[in-house]
């Protein structure tokens, strides 16, 4: 947390009433007496200082004593740095303080998950888990080879299938689109968007078995559940980024005699690609760890399965999902399998958001000299 | 082949907005005519019209006749994508393509439309295309690099290059010279005189100085009223108009006593 260190001059009377301390006599106003670079820092350390005495006192736990450190320290810095600099001050560092708590907030979900799947699952990762099935595995042993290759097959059919319809309905949405057509696509976009995870499993399911009779399962299902869900998300990231293309590249284009088609293709879609591919990643990202779909209509099982059109086929969400609520006996070996597989899904959306930087740097539009 | 343009009894419309009315007008091949007028006349409104670039906009439509060389621009089986290939148009804000370097934004116009050239031809292209609009000297070190990483100035003259490029009959340039300097913009008007020998050129421009220097003919442009569509004044030699014109608000206009 760094507070703002600002020595700039400030203009005469920008204060307010309450203007400047008692220091200004002389160069009126353009001085403001600031408070030295470590004052937040030792404030900091005071509250949490009378908060934790407060706290043994009364015996309150840990997070009551958090948050009155929190609350003093606000307090303190507010009326001290009033009392000393000014009002606008005061409320600076006070909203400083502010932002700085929402942030550490919103940051704790996130660390204290990537710690216990990274404690409880880096155990389990061996050159085992990553190349062996779990045929023919009872207790030790085994691996996520099948899911791991389940889930590739499945999203990226997924993504083959809905990144084509995605893109070219944006296209048509924010370059031919007008009317009520237009008004009718956005509007079921905007209901795809809120598709329950589990609708789009039935959906796949139901859809499955008109075709080839009950107790159907197969990736291809899956991948077509998945796409339900993925094909709104890269819709709006696709429209948002074609908007963003100022008007005077396509009149540019016209005005070279290129056809409309030549210009969406070579300057909008070309301009906007860095775009796209970041919204691509993240729709993959978003349906990569569904569940509960899978779990409908591409099933599980214990074998590899390289075929998404015939058979059950396994993806890492749902063997965890498996692994962790049937464990069997005894428990401990599958309930490390499941932690290790729900580290190797978070490592390979990381490394699709790695790849869709890398895409976005070679392909955003370039500046500088 | 550079081509004559002629205007006759044409309306501009965005929606329900006339925005110019009845022109009737004959621009002159191999010379250079200036369109002069007060902000929000229809100039580049009436430029945009000659290339059917006007209707690109949304809603956006003319009424009336417009022949180059003889031909209507805007007859049903006329292609616009054909009509803008033969009438180039530079924007009043440059507006280079951000994904490509500045040698691609200089052959845009072939490379977009996939024609097939060796590298030697795209070369020379680019380099007349460059010393043309006076910019080779200060990029030929640095073809590689992105057009938009250019100053204001510069990226103006890279898209005069670019229309130049494809060697249209007829340019049409709405204010080229507002973001130069001087220097910038006597090379450009310089540039004008020499493609004038092979091109028909029409300019917008704010400078009446600029008019007076680069222009055969002049048009002036100017609104009846606030919220009437824009009309064509008075149309002319150059020397006439901005000597002993025949319109009142012409002269006043010119003569700086306007409104
Ligand atoms: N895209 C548009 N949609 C609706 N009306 C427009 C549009 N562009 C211009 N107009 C209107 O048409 C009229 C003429 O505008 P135009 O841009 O042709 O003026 P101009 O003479 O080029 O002015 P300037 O010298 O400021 O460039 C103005 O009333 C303007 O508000
Ligand atoms: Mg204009």
């Amino acid at each position: 947390m760094t507070p703002p260190t600002q020595t700039l001059k400030q203009r005469p009377g920008a204060d307010g009433p309450r203007g400047s301390g008692p220091l200004n006599t002389q160069d009126q106003a353009l001085h403001t007496r600031t408070l030295p670079r470590f004052a937040p820092l030792g404030l900091l350390a005071a509250a949490t200082a009378v908060s934790v005495g407060i706290s043994l006192a009364l015996g309150w736990n840990r997070a009551a004593m958090v948050v009155v450190a929190a609350i003093l320290y606000l307090v303190a810095i507010n009326l001290v740095s009033r009392s000393v600099e000014n009002g606008r001050r005061a409320t600076d560092r006070t909203v400083t303080g502010l932002v700085t708590i929402a942030f550490l907030i919103a940051l704790l979900p996130l660390t204290t998950l990537l710690y216990t799947v990274l404690s409880n699952g880096l155990g389990a990762l061996s050159g085992e888990f990553f190349s062996a099935s779990m045929r023919n595995i009872i207790g030790e042993g085994g691996g996520i080879y099948h899911a791991i290759w389940g889930t590739l097959i499945v999203t990226g059919l997924a993504t083959l299938m809905s990144v084509p319809i995605g893109v070219f309905t944006a296209i048509y949405l924010v370059e031919y689109g007008k009317g009520a057509l237009a008004r009718w696509i956005t509007f079921l976009v905007d209901v795809m968007t809120g598709i329950p995870s589990i609708v789009a499993g039935l959906f796949a399911y139901a859809l499955f078995v008109l075709f080839l009779g009950p107790g159907v399962r197969s990736g291809f299902g899956g991948a077509v559940a998945l796409s339900v869900l993925m094909v709104p998300v890269v819709v709006r990231a696709t429209e948002e980024m074609l908007k963003l293309v100022p008007n005077e590249l396509r009149e540019a284009s016209y005005a070279l005699g290129v056809p409309r088609w030549r210009t969406i293709v070579k300057v909008v879609l070309r301009t906007a690609s860095a775009g796209i591919a970041t919204g691509v990643t993240l729709a993959v990202a978003r349906v990569i760890g569904e569940t509960a779909p899978l779990l409908v209509i591409a099933g599980s099982t214990d074998s590899v399965n390289f075929n998404p059109f015939d058979g059950r086929m396994a993806t890492l969400p749902v063997f965890t999902f498996y692994a962790y609520s049937e464990p069997g006996v005894p428990a401990e070996f599958s309930v490390e399998r499941a932690w290790g597989a729900a580290l190797v899904l978070i490592l390979i959306v990381l490394v699709l958001n790695l790849i869709a930087r890398l895409i976005s740097r070679a392909y955003s539009p370039k500046t500088g000299r | 082949m550079a081509k004559s343009i002629d205007v006759t009894d044409l309306d501009i419309y965005y929606g329900d907005f006339k925005a110019v009315e009845d022109v009737n007008v004959t621009i002159p091949a191999k010379q250079v005519t200036a369109f002069i007028g007060p902000s929000g006349c229809g100039k580049s409104t009436f430029l945009r019209a000659l290339n059917r670039m006007h209707e690109v906009i949304p809603g956006a439509y003319v009424d009336g006749k417009v022949l180059v060389d003889g031909q209507d621009l805007y007859a049903v089986e006329v292609d616009p994508v054909a009509v803008r290939r033969q009438v180039g148009m530079v924007f009043q804000r440059p507006n280079p393509f951000p994904t490509m370097s500045i040698y691609e934004n200089v052959i845009a116009g072939m490379r977009l439309n996939n024609k097939k050239m060796k590298k030697s031809e795209a070369d020379d292209v680019v380099e007349s295309a460059l010393r043309a609009a006076d910019l080779w000297g200060e990029v030929n070190e640095r073809l590689a690099r992105p057009g938009s990483g250019l100053s204001g100035g510069q990226q103006q003259r890279l898209c005069i290059a670019r229309a130049i490029a494809v060697q249209p009959q007829v340019l049409l340039m709405d204010e080229p010279c507002s973001a130069l300097d001087p220097i910038s913009t006597s090379a450009i008007e310089d540039l004008i005189h020499e493609l004038k020998a092979n091109y028909t050129i029409v300019i917008v421009t704010h400078n009446m100085q600029q008019a007076a220097r680069v222009s055969d003919d002049t048009a002036f442009f100017n609104l009846v009223g606030t919220g009437k569509p824009g009309r064509l004044i008075e149309f002319g030699e150059t020397r006439k108009i901005f000597s002993n014109p025949d319109e009142k608000a012409t002269e006043d206009y010119i003569s700086g006593r306007f409104g």
